[in-house]
């Protein structure tokens, strides 16, 4: 990879993010919308300002549902992972109905959820679980299906067990792969949970999350704090995101070539 | 086994892989114990077919391969592999990839380090136990994976073109390394290569094959005695010894410019 310089790492996504603006500004002056159809970027972080109280509260009711499913997804999708990966008749026997689940739209399914599950965080996780949790199977099914064949010539001729091939060869070498779909599934987790929030989670009544904040801003027509909830949303997504990043560098950072130093 | 037995011995052995075209052809051949047998001929030859039968990673279509007195899977605890790259695993350490083999035979932790640490310092790498491969040179690399072949001192070792990617004076130094860890761990061996002149510093025995179908062509001699040295490649008769196999080399591939 060529070597950027650090400081523009910064400093591009600053300019990107002012031209965005600029335009934004452009299109509000000459097409003559107001301010509750289209608000301004600094109408947005008023009403954020302004409202923060609500949003803080429903972020963090928000984190919890989006965690809560996140960490299932990781959980089941690493085991389910592995059973796909220790059997191809476990493969043609599942991974399809696998896909069914994850075409089949969510809210379809919600009625159904707020039955099953129940109503508030239980249907919420749900929510958030069905969302994010093909991403990871699909990954690290992949990984542990990629390891090097020389890697599993060398556990035959040693003699390994099926357990040992899975647990020291297959798996460490899917960890990539495992942290890739981590990644994606970080991105989904806080949108499934607004999206759970917004369709079984109202039921629970309480204060709610940014998905009910969502429900009730519209209704209300206020469109800067709508806009100011998204935002709110995508600095969620970021604290996932990063969190994850974080996770991939603490496992990978001493072994694997993505951490390859450029200076020798 | 008597001690007279070959260690290796192929009967009549055919291969082909599903139904496809014949890979090896009556392949006859009795390795005996000290025995340094390297395998030499053109690409598609069958050379590296012939280690994966040795292993049991592989099984032939007819004939009948014997090692060690048994088939080649209840042969594995007397063999080792050592693959065209390094093949460590990324995630361990030196130490630990060193270790593996005795890991996934269920040996007590002791035990295990003592051994790798001790394989380690026979290929002069005992400092590096704690770096990932990603931080060794490609020298260092192959000599973790001959130390980690050899933790289970097996009498059988079987190599598959293991200094290829190496340039010429690493794999000098590697090939001379590799015959005075037989004084150690005195081991039998089976070696591909695409190198006349390392067949034929390593080996007693070079086997010449040829390609479509692969075959044996022509087996020569190696009578130097080891020790061996490396000044033994100035020799008029080692130079010598690298034209016969160069010839022979010639026969099955005219068109090839060596």
């Amino acid at each position: 990879m060529k070597k950027v310089r650090p400081i523009l790492l910064w400093t591009l996504p600053v300019v990107t993010g002012l031209l965005l603006a600029a335009i934004w500004y452009g299109i509000r002056a000459t097409s003559g919308l107001t301010s509750w159809i289209m608000p301004t970027p600094l109408e947005i972080m008023a009403a954020a300002w302004k409202e923060r109280p609500r949003l803080v509260e429903a972020a963090g009711n928000t984190a919890l549902g989006a965690l809560g499913g996140f960490l299932l997804a990781a959980a089941l999708g690493f085991a389910i992972s592995m059973v796909l990966g220790a059997s191809r008749l476990m493969r043609a026997s599942l991974y399809p109905w696998l896909l069914v689940l994850q075409m089949t739209p969510v809210i379809v399914l919600t009625p159904v959820i707020v039955l099953w599950a129940g109503p508030g965080m239980p249907g919420i996780i749900t929510v958030t679980f069905l969302i994010s949790f093909f991403p990871i199977v699909a990954n690290m099914t992949q990984g542990l299906l990629s390891a090097d064949m020389n890697h599993v010539a060398l556990f035959r001729m040693c003699n390994a067990s099926r357990v040992q091939e899975m647990l020291l060869l297959r798996v460490p070498s899917a960890m990539p792969f495992f942290l890739a779909g981590l990644r994606i599934a970080a991105t989904l987790a806080p949108i499934g949970a607004i999206f759970g929030e917004y369709m079984v989670g109202n039921a629970a009544g309480g204060s709610g999350g940014l998905g009910f904040l969502v429900y009730s801003y519209n209704t209300q027509i206020k469109i800067p704090a709508l806009f100011a909830t998204a935002l709110t949303s995508c600095l969620l997504g970021f604290v996932f995101v990063a969190a994850v990043s974080l996770l991939n560098w603490a496992v990978l950072h001493k072994w694997h070539d993505s951490f390859e130093r450029h200076d020798h | 086994m008597e001690a007279n037995d070959p260690i290796v011995k192929f009967t009549a052995l055919r291969k082909r892989y599903g139904g496809g075209p014949l890979v090896l052809d009556d392949i006859n051949l009795s390795l005996h114990p000290g025995d340094f047998a390297s395998f030499i001929g053109p690409s598609g030859c069958g050379k590296s077919t012939v280690l994966k039968l040795v292993s049991g990673l592989s099984p032939g279509t007819s004939g009948e391969v014997v090692v060690a007195g048994t088939t080649p899977r209840r042969a594995r605890d007397r063999q080792a592999f050592i693959f065209q790259d390094a093949t460590l695993l990324p995630w361990l350490t030196t130490q630990h990839n060193v270790e593996l083999p005795l890991r996934l035979r269920g040996r007590p932790t002791e035990e295990r380090r003592a051994t790798a640490r001790r394989m380690l310092s026979l290929v002069g790498l005992a400092a590096e136990g704690k770096y990932y491969p990603r931080q060794l040179s490609g020298g260092m690399k192959m000599r973790v994976s001959i130390a980690r072949a050899l933790t289970l001192a097996p009498q059988l070792l079987l190599l598959d073109e293991p200094f290829g990617a190496l340039d010429e004076m690493t794999r000098n130094r590697l090939n001379e390394e590799l015959l005075s860890l037989r004084t150690q761990s005195p081991f039998t061996a089976m070696f591909v290569t695409h190198s006349v002149s390392e067949a034929v510093f390593l080996s007693n025995r070079i086997i010449v094959m040829a390609a479509n179908p692969g075959r044996f062509h022509a087996e020569v001699p190696v009578d130097f005695g080891y020790p061996r040295r490396a000044q033994l490649r100035e020799r008029p008769e080692f130079q010598a010894k690298v034209n016969e196999v160069s010839r022979l080399l010639h026969q099955v591939e005219p068109s090839a410019i060596a």
